[in-house]
């Protein structure tokens, strides 16, 4: 295979009008270039559907065009971008007047509720989820992961053990087991995706901690008197700051895909609550009529997912290029 | 190696143990199993039958011995009967893990044979389509839930082509039957291995010993193969095996979907919701053995497989 013997593209200099053998080479882009090279080298689109998500979850809800959890049962299973067949006294009637009358954006869905209004309603559930049971979770690792790290010996055994244990169990099989026993709703699932995500903080940060307390600004602390808590929580979290922000990032992604897939077995948020695990388990009984009830909501996960993973890479180079060698 | 594979016996053991005894201590949380006997209509049970029911079950004695009794059981291989269906644990488990054996073996034939490959060629060809049309594969298949991938996979294979059955499985063999749920359970892993094969293929042929090679003037499909991918090859024929035992998660949804008559769907959902509670102790042993089986069994294969890889633990 000739390829990979071909030589690697040099940019052309004059080397005589270099001052410094050290001088940056300068490259010429054309606008498309540039635009190209700044989507390479700055997470744009995963930015842009993640600031989409974002704002769907603050105003989506209440700009939403029609009603959440009530649609006329005549209308159900329209396409995208279709109109209402019904007359217009049976319709149901978009919340403002901009909205053109009848029109269903995504498709409506087998009871006739609009797709794109459940769609939006489902941003700000994914977002309240994710937020709340990775803020638990973050606090419940770093903590653990920090102490461990910091007195180690036994303390440090057993937290380490605990982490094992638990990387053995089936996630969807804890919380089945979980959400089965203390019910469904939605202070359960937040508990059982906490639970989920707080391991991945404390192998990383324990980690670091034990590199970090070795150094001489802790000692210097130890020697001023500061206690264990003291040292712990404002000399040495400080540091580990941007790892937590890190591992956040890259497991949110993870919590959106068990938060859908709790919601799809039917363990996590109940209907006629959109989520949107609950809306693509809604519509696999349609596949063959109405495709778009399982595919819109499948390619809202699929796209934020995306972006997160993409958006979590970036930010670990970027922040913490040392974690790419654990991942 | 003899050291290691004790402390892994001992740890694996903690393991099952902390894990059984959680979901042991779980399950007294929720209502009383005696419940399942009590009919809906009618009047009920009388105090004395529950009694029986109690002693029956072992519920009258403390807590500790109700567990200790249950490992002594599972160590003679014996894991109780079944509440809700009143059949032997070991039979109903027995039973259902065919299904499940048969659709991991087949996703994961397909994750290999879709992940490998693609992994090395997208590093061999670095840069070109094919590493672009590799690495966008991938993050389809990390990307995508497991039951997203199952239903675009019969909306395009059943629905629009209709190649496929959508679901279900006859109990004579029928291989069209296999395609999709396999396709699906193995999208995510093979996503992941040729991830995997990629980054260290890079790795293997950035090393010395593949220029020292290709100085000598030795062919490039040779170093590739002869060279390169065996080495290459390492990280991911462990983390393959690792993969089998994640399927216990990926599975259950997988088997929803196909209404595939697996031991995630016919025993353990519906263990938990039946609050039958052998049944879920049984099946959640069998799960974590499994699983601490093939960790054990990858890092055996990671030290046989590359002699320089030192266990911790050992002394080299």
């Amino acid at each position: 295979m000739a390829t990979s013997d071909a030589p690697t593209e040099y940019e052309r200099v004059d080397t005589a009008t270099l001052d410094s053998p050290m001088r940056p080479v300068e490259v010429k882009r054309s606008i498309l270039g540039t635009m190209w090279y700044i989507m390479r080298k700055y997470p744009v689109l995963p930015g842009t559907v993640l600031v989409i998500l974002v704002i769907a979850s603050i105003i989506g809800p209440s700009v939403a065009p029609y009603q959440r959890d009530i649609g006329p049962v005549g209308d159900r299973h329209l396409g995208v971008f279709r109109y209402s067949e019904l007359p217009a006294e049976k319709q149901d009637a978009p919340r403002y007047s901009l909205w053109p009358a009848g029109f269903h954006l995504l498709g409506s869905d087998h009871i006739g509720r609009d797709v794109f209004t459940r769609v939006l309603h489902g941003a700000r559930i994914s977002m309240q989820v994710v937020l709340v049971s990775l803020v638990l979770g973050m606090f419940i690792g770093v903590s653990l992961g920090v102490v461990s790290g910091y007195y180690g010996g036994i303390i440090d055994e057993v937290i380490t053990r605990i982490v094992d244990i638990w990387y053995a169990m089936p996630f969807l099989m804890v919380a089945l087991i979980v959400v089965l026993i203390f019910g469904r709703g939605l202070t359960v699932l937040l508990f059982v995706l906490a639970l989920i995500s707080w391991t991945a903080f404390v192998r990383v940060i324990r980690a670091q901690i034990m590199v970090l307390k070795q150094l001489d600004y802790i000692s210097a602390a130890r020697v001023n008197g500061a206690s264990d808590f003291r040292i712990m929580f404002k000399h040495l979290v400080p540091g580990i700051l941007n790892t937590a922000i890190v591992v956040g990032t890259l497991s949110t992604s993870g919590l959106i895909l068990a938060e859908s897939v709790l919601s799809f077995v039917g363990a996590g948020i109940q209907p006629p609550t959109p989520a949107w695990g609950v809306m693509t388990n809604e519509g696999r009984d349609y596949l063959t009529i109405a495709p778009h009830q399982v595919l819109v909501p499948s390619t809202a996960i699929f796209l934020v997912v995306v972006s997160l993973n993409f958006l979590g890479d970036w930010l670990r180079d970027r922040l913490d290029p040392i974690l790419r060698q654990i991942d | 190696m003899a050291n290691f594979l004790a402390r892994r016996f001992f740890s694996s053991v903690i393991s099952v143990i902390g894990a059984t005894l959680a979901i042991f201590t779980l399950i007294q949380f929720h209502s009383d199993p005696r419940e399942l006997f009590v009919p809906d209509s009618g009047w009920g049970i009388s105090q004395e039958q529950w009694d029986k029911l109690g002693e029956r079950l072992g519920l009258n004695e403390p807590l500790w011995k109700q567990y200790t009794t249950w490992i002594g059981r599972t160590l003679r291989g014996d894991l109780g009967i079944s509440l809700a269906r009143d059949r032997a644990v070991v039979d109903l488990i027995k039973g259902k893990i065919g299904a499940t054996i048969q659709l991991a073996v087949g996703g994961w034939i397909f994750a290999v044979l879709l992940g490998v490959p693609m992994g090395v060629l997208a590093a061999v060809k670095r840069g070109t389509f094919w590493d672009y049309f590799a690495r966008s594969l991938a993050i389809v298949g990390q990307a995508a839930p497991p039951f997203v991938t199952a239903l675009v996979a019969i909306w395009i294979f059943a629905v629009i082509l209709g190649w496929f059955p959508a679901g279900g499985r006859s109990p004579d063999f029928n291989w069209k039957e296999y395609v999709l749920p396999c396709m699906a359970l193995g999208w995510g892993a093979a996503a992941a291995l040729m991830r995997l094969t990629r980054s260290s293929m890079l790795e293997v042929l950035d090393s010395e010993y593949i220029r020292l090679a290709r100085a000598k003037g030795v062919g490039w499909n040779w170093v590739i193969y002869k060279h390169a991918l065996r080495n290459a090859l390492i990280a991911p024929v462990t983390s393959a095996l690792l993969v089998f035992s994640g399927w216990l998660n990926g599975a259950l949804v997988v088997e929803i979907v196909f209404a595939w008559p697996g031991i995630g769907y016919d025993a353990l959902f519906r263990a938990v919701n039946d609050n039958d509670f052998p049944l879920l102790l049984g099946t959640v042993f069998i799960f974590i053995l499994i699983y601490l089986v093939f960790a054990t069994l990858a890092d055996i294969a990671y030290t046989l497989i590359d002699p320089r890889v030192r266990i911790s633990g050992t002394k080299a």
